[in-house]
Order: structure tokens, then sequence, then C-alpha cells
């Protein structure tokens, strides 16, 4: 579906200012940026996080009174999938050093470090291998690479601001000063990032960034790191036992409180499988999927935030899940495309935001909650946003400045991923601006981990969205592909030396699982609710209501 | 799941079309993709269903139209429903996967043939270009594969998603795009000249360079440290690859 008529003639009015802002671009006229204390003011008037009811106190577990989005408390106070009774531990359908759950980019780096240390690994994950956040993300992945101009200093720096200065520093300095070494790996492992012809790895600037240190490839990066770590890990399958379509449903621990496995949920038989691990990773992803406030999501379909149920359940505290990240620039238009992310790096390249009359409103690269917030801001309160056939309101990002400001045919080449899409539809991104508003992207909060990607219980292992903590309050774009990559390898090499040194054995037990249903029963929590969610339910209430022989257990059978 | 619902109540005042899955009618609002339609008519997704944005590749779909003999493709998440779709859902086409140790190999032509000697056996028969959902000269790419041209495979295959349409339609039962993802790590690792500036910097960190630096700032009370960022030096954006910054205390 092409831009309506209407919006056509709306388009008219961001032509006309088009030239005008190209010029002060090339000269290097910058909209202003706001102070410290007006981000403040715009995130507590518009952004989501602080509407009422954005937040309830949990009432069961390690947070208890903790307040957090009322989606994620849900599921933390919910029933497990299973009757603790009912599973026979005895029963053990796999045996192994180091279990991962999670097939994304945390879990798949984890896998190929643990399996250097001479571990045998597991993957299970719940759909394909690599289906997951990883494969999405467009823009980027920082790191100071560039000594001259930039030093892990600057990325502390900008990470702690963009995080409103809460991030739990030892994490950041460990994501910034790993940050090269994982580049040069991925390099090694031979991901095609976007280089000039001596090699020199190009780099743009990202919302929050005082230095160019966004490294790409194309504006598929994390497709292009993802498919590479899946390859290699394929290419190590004597080692890496890779189990799809099965989710973990419980941790399993041993008698001593040690982590020592997870019960699997096999999709397509229903049945229900033991793995017994010497030590165990958690880098299940996040859960945009749970559409926090009804928002739409850029996320990935298995993102409901299984992990974060699973270790809270064994006893590890959550953090920083109070904020929840939406990325400023969500497609609204067409409906088709409703919710997917319009990479940053679009903004990084100069794109301008501009509301109904074409005028700039903010800077284009404020750290993304402030950015959104001043969105939602131009659509409410000053009422310039863009009306959608559908209903809503979006504001343009002026794609066709690029191609202006860098040459013809950047945009295609720079963004085959989304001037692809958007063809489908009709709509030529280097000539037409698209329309955007705040969507779901990021859990900033997760498990509590230290820097090693330890948790509270011993031979558990957390990294990636499902942690909490590296970014504070607010997560700065091309921080995730770094987190996943650097913790991912920290928790694998971490996980196979606990295998190997430390792992004591000892019986089995769910008894974590019991101590929790008591729990909700004292708190008189009856919901009927269980979780981990695993799938999101898309389908018809109305052919539910017929299928009456079914017995769905939350979102599935 | 609200907004689930809501897309499907709000898409439900649309005009309906029919649409088979896999040989049974179902009518749907005319606006969803494939992807929705199929929840809209009761399915829930397990394989088939990854990103739900166009870039896993995990919901690769084949269809027919009543009246033509031609197949077409598409991912179930980007294509958008039209009356009288015959579609068919094909997650996890089998295909060939070789495993190899990359530090081993080299960028040439017999790498590619030993490893996957049915490269060779390519057609040029252009099917795979035809069942292409991301628009890939997939045929283009095979044919400089079979001249050992592994810079142009890297290139013309960048976009793949791996969603197997190419291959469960190749006559020549080739795997196209596991071919173009070793083409494409060999090109990054060996053809394209290392980032030297980015081994220089993991050896002054080995060295420790930053060490001080850390330090300090770990220890900078919040306070201070909101003024260190407030005061830093902005790269500007029209720069080239040659600024450097004013103040070069801290690289």
């Amino acid at each position: 579906m092409s831009y309506t008529e209407e919006l056509k003639r709306l388009i008219k009015r961001v032509e006309a200012t088009r030239m005008a802002r190209v010029e002060r671009k090339r000269r290097g006229e910058e909209y202003p940026m706001l102070s410290l204390a007006e981000r403040e003011e715009r995130l507590r008037k518009y952004h989501p996080d602080f509407v009422e009811g954005a937040r309830r106190e949990i009432r069961v577990g390690p947070n208890k009174g903790y307040a957090i989005s009322p989606e994620i408390a849900d599921l933390l106070e919910s029933r497990s999938r299973i009757d603790p009774d009912k599973v026979d531990l005895s029963r053990i359908d796999y045996e192994t050093d180091v279990l991962i759950l999670g097939g994304g980019g945390a879990g798949t780096s984890a896998a190929l470090v643990a399996q250097e240390q001479g571990a045998k690994v597991i993957l299970a994950t719940k759909l394909r291998h690599g289906d997951a956040n990883t494969m999405m993300a467009e823009g980027g992945i920082q790191a100071a690479s560039k000594g001259t101009k930039d030093s892990p200093y600057f990325h502390y720096l900008d990470i702690m601001g963009g995080g409103h200065f809460k991030n739990v520093p030892e994490l950041v300095r460990t994501l910034v000063m790993e940050a090269p070494r994982v580049l040069g790996w991925l390099e090694d492992l031979g991901c095609m990032f976007s280089k000039f012809e001596d090699g020199r790895l190009k780099t743009l600037h990202g919302g929050g960034t005082c230095r160019k240190r966004m490294h790409y490839a194309a504006d598929i990066t994390g497709a292009e790191i993802m498919r590479t770590l899946r390859d290699e890990a394929r290419n190590r399958a004597e080692d890496i036992t890779v189990l799809e379509f099965v989710p973990a449903v419980e941790l399993i621990l041993n008698e001593r409180g040690h982590c020592a496995g997870a019960l699997l949920y096999n999709l397509e038989t229903e049945e229900y499988l033991v793995v017994k691990a010497k030590a165990v990773v958690i880098a299940t992803g996040g859960s945009g999927r749970l559409h926090i406030q009804g928002f739409m999501t850029t996320n990935h379909y298995g993102a409901t935030g299984d992990g974060l149920i699973l270790g809270y359940r064994v006893g590890v505290k959550v953090c920083f899940l109070h904020t929840v990240q939406y990325h400023p620039t969500g497609a609204v238009f067409p409906e088709q495309a409703e919710g997917l992310l319009i990479t940053e790096k679009f903004r990084g390249a100069g794109a301008n935001i501009l509301n109904i009359d074409g005028e700039q409103f903010v800077y284009e690269r404020e750290p993304r909650d402030v950015e959104s917030a001043c969105f939602i801001r131009e659509c409410t309160e000053v009422g310039k946003g863009v009306p959608t056939p559908t209903g809503k309101f979006g504001v343009w990002l002026d794609s066709p400045m690029i191609d202006i400001l860098r040459g013809a045919g950047t945009v295609e080449k720079e963004f085959p991923g989304k001037h692809i899409l958007f063809k489908r539809y009709g709509i030529d991104i280097s000539k037409e601006p698209m329309l955007v508003y705040p969507t779901l992207h990021y859990q900033n909060g997760g498990l509590e981990i230290t820097a090693e990607c330890e948790t509270t219980v011993p031979g558990l292992y957390v990294s990636g969205e499902v942690s909490g903590g590296v970014h504070g309050e607010n997560r700065l774009m091309g921080n995730s592909l770094l987190d996943v990559t650097v913790f991912g390898r920290i928790a694998g090499k971490n996980a196979a030396v606990y295998a190997r040194e430390k792992a004591e054995d000892a019986p089995l037990t769910l008894d974590h699982v019991k101590r929790h249903h008591k729990e909700i029963e004292e708190a008189g929590i009856e919901t009927g609710q269980i979780s981990p969610m695993l799938l999101p339910d898309y389908s018809n209430p109305e052919v539910r209501k017929k299928q009456l022989t079914a017995h769905y257990q939350g979102t599935i059978r | 799941m609200e907004s689930g619902k809501k897309e499907n109540e709000r898409s439900g005042h649309s005009e309906m079309v029919p649409i088979f899955v896999m040989g049974k009618r179902y009518d749907v609002p005319a606006s969803l993709t494939i992807q929705k339609a199929m929840e809209y008519a009761g399915y829930q997704w397990i394989r088939g269903c990854g990103c739900r944005g166009g870039i896993c590749g995990a919901c690769a779909t084949v269809y027919r139209f009543p009246e033509s003999y031609k197949i077409e493709v598409g991912l179930a998440c980007q294509t958008v429903v039209q009356p009288n779709m015959y579609i068919t859902q094909i997650p996890f086409f089998p295909a060939v996967k070789k495993t190899y140790d990359l530090e081993k190999l080299t960028p040439t032509l017999e790498t590619l043939v030993k490893l996957y000697p049915e490269t060779l056996r390519c057609l040029q028969c252009n099917v795979c270009t035809k069942s292409c959902p991301m628009d890939i000269q997939v045929m283009d790419y095979m044919a400089a594969a079979m001249r050992g041209d592994i810079e142009r495979v890297a290139e013309l295959s960048f976009s793949c998603v791996m969603c197997g349409l190419c291959t469960s339609r190749c006559p020549a039962e080739i795997c196209q795009y596991n071919i173009a993802i070793l083409a494409r790590r060999l090109y990054g690792k060996y053809m394209t000249p290392k980032a030297e500036h980015l081994q220089a910097v993991i050896e002054e960190i080995t060295k420790g360079r930053y060490d001080s630096m850390m330090t300090e700032l770990m220890e900078t009370d919040e306070e201070r440290l909101k003024k260190l960022y407030t005061e830093r030096e902005i790269e500007p954006e029209e720069a080239d690859e040659m600024w450097t910054p004013k103040d070069t205390s801290r690289l």
C-alpha cells in the first residue's frame, strides 16, 4: 500500500522545507540538544514509564515490593506450566557439561566459547536456531576502535549518560573494555562489516554518542552477526548439539542448591524433557512480545521474557525492570509494517525528524527514551502529529535527505533491508519520507549478574537482554549486539570452567517450584495464569472458542 | 496479545477475501499479511514464524492462483493476501550444510568445489532468482561461484535471509544459501584487509593503557560524572575520518 493521497499532500510540506534543512546540515548547524534538566522534564511528562499504572509492586519472590510493569509482574507471580510432583527427574533425556537456553547472539556466543574451553554443549532454543532479536538488530555495534579520536573512556561516559548514571559500573567497564576485542573476534569469524578499501571500519554516530563508533554491516548488522555465529556453531556440531523448538519451562537444581539442568518442552510432540547439566546459561533474550501498555513492538515472535521467570523462581533477583525501552522510530505506515524497527542509523546518517508542517522539533540523536518522549509530546500536547489511515499518529523521518547529503543511491546501498521492505508496499524511501512512532523495543533490565555473568545460584550464568544492569535505565543504540557478544562469551567461558572445576553432583530437584507455588497461594494470588508464556497469543479468539477439546496451558496447548 | 487481538478486531472491519491454506478455504481480511491472515483463520505459528519483520527467513511461503501455472513465493510476514491464493508453508526445507574449519580454508574456487561439488551442477536456469523473496540475483552469484569469484558471491548474496526457497526449487539440488554464507565468511575473513586500527586498540587494552582511566571513572561520583558527560566533546556529524578531538588526554 503506497501513501494515500492525503499523506502525499502532507509530504509536499516536508519537501518544501527539505533543501533549507539540508543546507543547515551542510553548514554543520544542528537543532539544539536538550540539557540534562530538559531531558528529565520531557521524560517525566511524556515517557510511557511514567504514566499512571505503568508500574506495580511484585508480591512474591526475592524482589517483593519492587514496582515494575504489570505485564512482567503478572508472569513472575504465575504458576509453573508443570506440576513438580509429576516430573520424574530420574529419567534423564540428555546429559551435558554446559546447557545453554536460547539460540540468539548471547547463547550462540556462549556455546562457541564454552566449546573452546573443552565443554560438551547443548544449546536449546524455543524456535529455530538464530531466530531471535539479535537477527533483527539493524543499526550497528559500538566499540571504541579508533584510538586517534575515541577510547573506552568516552564509550563508558556515553553509556552512563544514556542510562541516567544508574548503570552498574563494573558491567559497563567490562562492556567497553571488551568491545574492540569482540569486534576483532567477529571480523576473524568472517563477518562482513562495512569497510573502507584499506580495511578501516566505517563508523557512524548513534543517539547519545560523542564519537562515531557505530560499526555496521549495511542495515542488517544483527543478521550478519547472527548468521555468522550460527554457521560457526554448526561447524562444531560434534561438540555443540542444537535442540530447536524446545523452550525451557523450569530450571532444575540439585540438592546442594546448585543449578543442574532444565526441563524442556517439545513444542511439537508436547513432551517434557529432562536435561542434566553441570552448568547452565540463561540467554533467552527479552520480553517485547508482552506488548507492554499495548504498544506495538519491534521484537521477535519468541520474546516473551521466559528467562526472567526461570531465574526468578530459583531465587535470582531482577533489576532495572522499572524502565522499558521504546524505540523512537517504529513504522506506523503501511499497516502491514506496523511496529517494525526503522534503524536509528537513518538519523545517524542525517535524516531529520519532522512534524505535520515539515518542521523540525527535536534533535534527531537524543538518547532513545528522550527522543521517544519528544515524539509523543509532539503528537499529543503539541498536536502536530501526522494522522495515519488507521487512526494513529506519527512523525516524519526524512530519509530522502540522506541521498542529497551523501550522494544518490546511498539509501539503497546503506539500507538495503528497509529499502526492499518499503518497496514491497510501493514506497521508495530514498524519495519519500517514512512515518514513524515509538515502538516497544528493549527490556532494559533483567536478572542480576556480576561482570563474570554469575548469579547468586552456583552453576547458573546469565547473559544478554535477559540480564540487567549494563544499560542502566536506558540502552544506547549499538550496545545490545555488543552486550550479547561480550557477555555471551564471558558466560560461556565461565560456565565451562565451572563445569570442569567446580560442579558437584547431587540428586536433582524441583523443590523451588513447590516453594514458589506455596508463596503464590500464601499471597492469595489466583489469576490462573501460568508462565513462562513461551509464545504470544495472536490466534483468533473466535476460533479458540470453538476448539472444544483443546486444553490450553497459557497461550499454547 | 492485546495489540494482536486489536489487530484482528480492527482488520475485521475491512473487506474479506478467500484464501486457501494447504487446500482449505478461509475468509480473511484483505489488508492482512499471510502470517496475520493465518492467525486470523485460527492457526498458531510454531515452525514458520520467526522475526515477523522480514529478516530471519523462517516463514518462507509458496503460493499459486487457480488459473495460473506459476508458483509464486514470499515471506509470510511480508506478503499481503490476495483473493484465492493457494498457500503452502515450507519451513526447514532439507539442505546440505558442510562443516569446516574456516581457519584452514583458502578463499578459492577449489575450496567451494571441494565442500560443495554440486556447485558445478548449476544449470543457470534462473529458477533460484525467480524464487528469491529478497530479490537477490541468485543465479548470478552461482555463476560467480562457478568462476571462483568469491567477492562477487559475497556482494550479491549479502541480503540473503537463508529462507531456503531457492534450494527448494533448484533442479540441480544445490543449496545456494549455504554456499553463499561460506563465500561471505571467506570474503570477510581473507579478502578484505584487516582493520588495523582495531588491532592497535586491542593491543593497547591488553597492555593496560585504559585501566587507570576506567578506575578514575568508576570512582567518580554521580555529580562529577554528569559534568564530564555534559562537557564531553562531540564529534561533528559532518566530520571526516581525519577528525581528532581537541582534548586528547583520555585517548
